[in-house]
């Protein structure tokens, strides 16, 4: 997972954890559930809308509130490619990661990009690349978090150590 | 240079004699917990990982408290699974329905100390703060990982301090300096940063009014609220001695005063958290329904203040009153003093401890259209139910005034005398 592209969906400051996924929705576990009510509170419908591999780019404050994993989750499993924000709140960033969802920070892509162009991450450049060429600049990670990223997440390192202690 | 109370935890966490703001470490975990909402997540995981045995059976707590008794076999099934983790892997310290409560209260009620490092898969896990710990809500898949090694990685936050200074005067709560302090930093302005509240007026406010204002650290972004630990502490937690506290040479990011003694009743309104105004100055807001309770305001005091203002007086015909005391202790203890009978007598209803309305879970969903007031922590679109309902959140002073008005109401005429 180097390079990520796909549709813009623009969104504006502190897009909650309840927009993205209502709290009714948390009893359900399955990914593909959680996905059908994605971004239900803020676009009705966003699940059917989105193409696999769009990227949401945003500004300050993306997933403030809950801990909910369900909010990544449903993102993820509707088709987002990426989500790149001025901010994210620590928990969601973190959560996002784990399950193998790219967020990236850039102070400047909310202003320089339209919605529904195509564009390019490049997570180990650091930037973000328009169609014209363009880049625009992007925090980079601690070593451990990008490869934890480019690894698909904590679950597949977790896989990786922890699978065959059962059977000792 | 010295340290803060985040930095001292963090640094003995990770084996090291000093950590600073930025770095990253690993902590040893001294607690995890897990509710009936996150906890199938991380059971989801631990069975993709195919090993589900957590590193110390003594350090994790399964609560159930988000929707208690189970209200649909959707729900009754999630209590379930961690009912038959609980009991594959001997976990004593699991919460059965009837021995429950919200799960931050539980936790301050019976598990953490000063000193510890507490993660919980829920955001307001940064409520334990209070207690001199440092804690801090993490996702499931993140759980999943604690439960297997024990340890976590942490980029040792900033610290903001909060001062307090003199004293609240009566009808105004710790629920109105938290709401102050986020409505002027706003929702992301202590993003990544511990929040510590410091200064006499901390020596002021009880554990119970501390608990409530390092629960809503979250919604200004924090990592962790927290308080460095005093003899109220010492008391409460039921130990002799909590030797790390900040230094006073500590390193501050940032500090906000708030004067105590100048402060009026505050309230949220929709849909945003730093959207704040003193009551005097809300307007005319109509409640349809008034809740009390949740991990901010379910605690014994909040249940005093408000049986106080509630007492001898009737619930507004035009709203309607939902009381949750946070904890089956608090619950026992609230009937027995006569709170409950105020509450009931009053043409209220109250619910056996749990989260309730909060999250719009049940026992008190709200419809198109309509508006509560609330003591909990959040009034996001769709919170407490409909995403065309609005949610202002208030102290329980005020929101037992304003069950008597049927409108939004300053507490402080009911409280003289
Ligand atoms: S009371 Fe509300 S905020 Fe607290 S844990 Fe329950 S749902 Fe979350």
């Amino acid at each position: 997972m180097k390079e990520i592209k796909g549709r813009v969906w623009l969104f504006g400051n502190d897009v909650d954890t309840d927009v993205i996924l209502p709290g009714k929705y948390l009893v359900l576990t399955d990914p593909k559930d959680l996905a059908k009510h994605a971004l239900e509170g803020l676009v009705p419908g966003f699940a059917d809308k989105i193409k696999q591999g769009d990227i949401i780019i945003s500004g300050k404050n993306f997933g403030c509130g809950s801990s909910r994993e369900h909010a990544p989750l449903a993102l993820k499993h509707a088709g987002v490619g990426a989500i790149v924000a001025k901010s994210f709140s620590r928990i969601f960033f973190r959560n996002a990661i784990n399950i193998g969802l790219p967020v990236v920070i850039s102070k400047d892509a909310r202003e320089r990009v339209s919605e529904g162009e195509t564009v390019t991450i490049d997570l180990e450049g650091g930037a973000l690349v328009k169609g014209n060429g363009e880049r625009i600049a992007t925090e980079g990670y601690p070593d451990f978090l990008l490869k934890m990223l480019m690894d698909g997440g904590l679950l597949q390192s977790l896989k990786k150590r922890f699978s065959k202690v059962e059977r000792k | 240079m010295g340290m803060t109370i985040s930095e001292k935890i963090l640094a003995k966490a990770s084996g090291n004699k000093t950590v600073h703001p930025g770095e990253y470490t690993i902590g040893k975990i001294d607690l995890a917990m897990i509710h009936d909402l996150t906890g199938p997540l991380t059971l989801r995981v631990l069975r993709e990982v195919g090993y589900d045995r957590p590193w110390d059976i003594e350090k994790v707590v399964i609560i159930l408290d988000h929707q208690v008794p189970a209200n649909s076999t959707v729900t009754a099934q999630l209590h379930k699974d961690l009912r038959e983790y609980a009991k594959k892997h001997g976990i004593k310290n699991y919460h059965e329905v009837g021995r429950q409560g919200v799960c931050h209260q539980i936790l301050a009620e019976q598990y953490v100390k000063p000193g510890m490092l507490v993660v919980g898969a829920d955001s307001h896990t940064c409520t334990l703060g209070a207690l001199g710990a440092f804690a801090t809500g993490i996702g499931s898949t993140e759980m999943a990982s604690v439960y297997l090694t024990g340890e976590m990685w942490f980029r040792v936050p900033e610290t903001i301090r909060c001062n307090l200074k003199n004293r609240l005067r009566e009808g105004v709560s710790s629920k109105d300096i938290i709401l102050k302090i986020i409505g002027s930093l706003g929702v992301d302005g202590g993003l990544y940063c511990a929040a510590e509240f410091t200064g006499e007026g901390v020596g002021t406010l009880s554990v119970d009014s501390r608990l409530t204002m390092c629960n809503m650290a979250i919604e200004m972004g924090g990592k962790t609220g927290i308080i460095n630990p005093d003899r109220q502490t010492l008391d409460y937690t039921g130990v002799k001695d909590a030797p790390l506290k900040s230094d006073p040479d500590a390193a501050y990011y940032k500090t906000v005063e708030v004067d105590l003694a100048a402060l009026e009743p505050q309230v949220a309104m929709p849909h945003s958290v730093d959207n704040v105004k003193p009551v005097s100055e809300a307007g005319n807001v109509i409640a349809d329904q008034v809740f009390i309770g949740s991990c901010t305001n379910g605690r014994l005091e909040d249940m005093e203040v408000a049986a106080k203002v509630l007492a001898g007086r009737k619930v507004s015909p035009s709203t309607r009153l939902i009381v949750i005391p946070a904890s089956q202790r608090i619950y026992l203890e609230a009937e027995k003093r006569g709170y409950l009978r105020t509450f009931i007598q009053a043409g209220g209803v109250v619910c056996n401890p749990n989260c309730g309305p909060c999250l719009g879970g049940h026992m008190g969903i709200l419809a198109d259209g309509e508006s509560c007031i609330s003591t909990s922590n959040r009034n996001f679109i769709g919170r407490m139910g409909s995403t065309a309902a609005k949610v202002y959140l208030a102290s329980p002073q005020t929101a037992a005034a304003t069950a008597i008005e049927g409108r939004l109401a300053d507490p402080r005429k009911y409280m003289r005398g």
